[in-house]
């Protein structure tokens, strides 16, 4: 049982550096794209919402080959452990965080933006102001990166390699009971993704509701 | 409105706060002496690895950490640097890594057998065969009649390595029949392809440790047919990857934990494993038959199966580490 807390515990944690790290980037980028206009801004945004479905298996083999000892990251010496796992999923969700805060802040009438201006805010507080009224899409935003992250295997398995103790989370602990013919197991592991993946999502929906009640 | 906010930046703090704290934690916790052993899923599977982890560091400072892939990763992994010791079930492989100068100081620590296994109804007339070749050409035959068919790993696992050789032993020309219809490649692992031969009610080649988790959780129902043949042994290695390549491996870890194995101790955990769970032992001990010879028949299976030039490990592979072969 405490084995089980133990992978649970390190999956949210995983997960949710994962996103915060994620976030560091992402909203700034997401805000660029969405706040500027440029030439190349119908491809980036197509880039990054093409980037959506990238396989987390191929995203996984393509870290192991650089984290690798033999490959060009190998010195920091990093593989197989939650670090890689973390960064991994960063990298997996940045192109869904982009994307839908992109989303989110267009579709912000754009005089919020003008009127922010002849108010005389600068361009960051501008910025600011339309991530607070587009608060909604970038909450979505935040809770359909981090459960993607929570739900992945592909880059767990490859970068983190299941170690028990180490880096053994929820996906891959179920996709290995299931090797081992531990059905009942993997079922017990399943009901308490689920369970963390629904709970997220509901209480995320509860504080939303609260600011219209 | 104010309250959600407050409830927003609680949340945010709580966040980062468990992130910092529990990273921290990580990089403090792989501060400690890390052995990294890649391994065949057949040994980590039945859950031997964790048995044995549990009892190797109560009794030396050493973290184990097992990697379950098939053979063919595994011995990438050693390739890249990435493993520090590789538990193996594929002699020729094995050779091939040792003189390719990738590996060191293999010492061969169990053996167990494959088994053919089937439907119950039996329609290609194997059960109780002792020879596979002819198990294998009545297989054929039935399934070229379209009455039964054949699941292969197809994942050039230890297991896949040894049903070609199997093939290639009762002259069948496997490049050819792959691509007959009543064969069939999963290219999943062990337990992927019995549930896959299972639905199709095929034949196929498994470890018994693979095959009685899941015959005894229900998963799968087909029987064993043919077991126990020499063709169908079983040999698994321990081997280090080679330190004078990639100077990050953990050496004398892996030398200390592959004396665990071979040790008493280690032997006799491997040869009990199972026994309460199914009521039969999952793996043999390899190591004192070698050396004395208990059962001449078997050992010299084992030296025809798994041997290289006459031994385990040929003298230029020791690296300063005779003690193993004594």
């Amino acid at each position: 049982m405490s084995e089980i807390l133990e992978i649970t515990l390190r999956t949210i944690h995983i997960s949710a550096t994962a996103t915060l790290l994620a976030t560091l980037w992402s909203i700034p980028i997401g805000s660029l794209i969405a706040l500027k206009n440029f030439p190349t801004k119908q491809l980036i945004k197509s880039i990054f919402n093409a980037l959506m479905g990238m396989p987390t298996v191929a995203l996984g083999l393509i870290l192991y080959l650089l984290l690798s000892s033999s490959g060009p990251l190998g010195s920091v010496n990093i593989l197989f452990t939650p670090l890689a796992i973390i960064i991994g999923q960063a990298l997996l969700i940045t192109p869904i965080l982009i994307s839908l805060t992109t989303n989110a802040l267009e579709t912000i009438d754009p005089e919020i933006k003008d009127l922010a201006r002849t108010l005389g805010a600068s361009e960051t507080e501008t910025s600011l102001t339309i991530l607070a009224e587009a608060k909604a899409g970038v909450v979505l935003a935040l809770i359909a990166s981090f459960t993607r992250a929570f739900a992945e295997l592909g880059v767990a398995l490859s970068v983190g390699a299941n170690l028990r103790g180490g880096t053994r989370i929820l996906t891959t602990a179920i996709a290995m009971e299931v090797q081992r013919g531990q059905i009942q197991h993997s079922l017990t592991l399943t009901a308490i993704l689920l369970t963390i993946v629904f709970a997220t999502t509901i209480t995320t929906n509860l504080i939303q509701t609260r600011r219209r009640t | 409105m104010r309250k959600t906010n407050l409830l927003w930046i609680t949340a945010l703090i709580v966040v980062v706060v468990g992130s910092v704290a529990g990273t921290a934690l990580y990089i403090k916790a792989f501060s400690k002496e890390r052995l990294m052993i890649s391994t065949t899923t057949s040994l980590f599977d039945t859950g031997l690895l964790d048995l044995i982890e549990t009892q190797f560091e109560s009794e030396y400072p050493i973290d184990l950490n097992f990697i379950s892939v098939g053979t063919g990763l595994a011995i990438t992994h050693a390739q890249r640097g990435d493993a520090d010791l590789i538990l193996v079930h594929s002699p020729t492989q094995e050779t091939h890594f040792l003189v390719q100068g990738y590996g060191l100081c293999r010492k061969i620590i169990a053996y167990n057998y494959f088994a053919i296994i089937g439907p119950n109804e039996d329609p290609a007339k194997i059960n109780g065969l002792t020879d596979t070749s002819q198990a294998l050409s009545k297989i054929v035959e039935a399934g070229r009649n379209q009455q039964a068919s054949w699941m292969s790993r197809g994942d050039d696992s230890g297991t896949h390595t040894k049903e070609k050789q199997l093939w290639a032993e009762a002259d069948y020309n496997w490049t050819q029949i792959r691509n007959e219809d009543w064969y069939q490649e999963t290219g999943t692992g062990m337990g992927g392809t019995l549930k896959t031969a299972n639905q199709f009610q095929a034949y196929t080649l498994t470890d018994m440790g693979t095959y009685l988790a899941y015959y005894k959780e229900g998963i799968i129902n087909l029987k064993p047919h043919v077991t126990q043949a020499e063709q169908l042994l079983n040999v698994y290695s321990a081997i280090v990857t080679n330190k004078t390549l990639h100077h990050n491996v953990n050496f004398d870890g892996a030398i200390t934990f592959i004396k665990y194995l071979v040790s008493a101790e280690g032997q006799q955990i491997i040869a009990d494993y199972g026994k309460s769970e199914y009521g039969q032992s999952l793996f043999h001990p390899a190591v004192t038959l070698l050396k004395e010879n208990t059962d001449p028949t078997t050992a010299q299976w084992i030296k025809d199966y798994a041997y290289f030039d006459g031994n385990e490990c040929p003298p230029q592979y020791w690296n300063d580490h005779p003690e193993l072969y004594q």
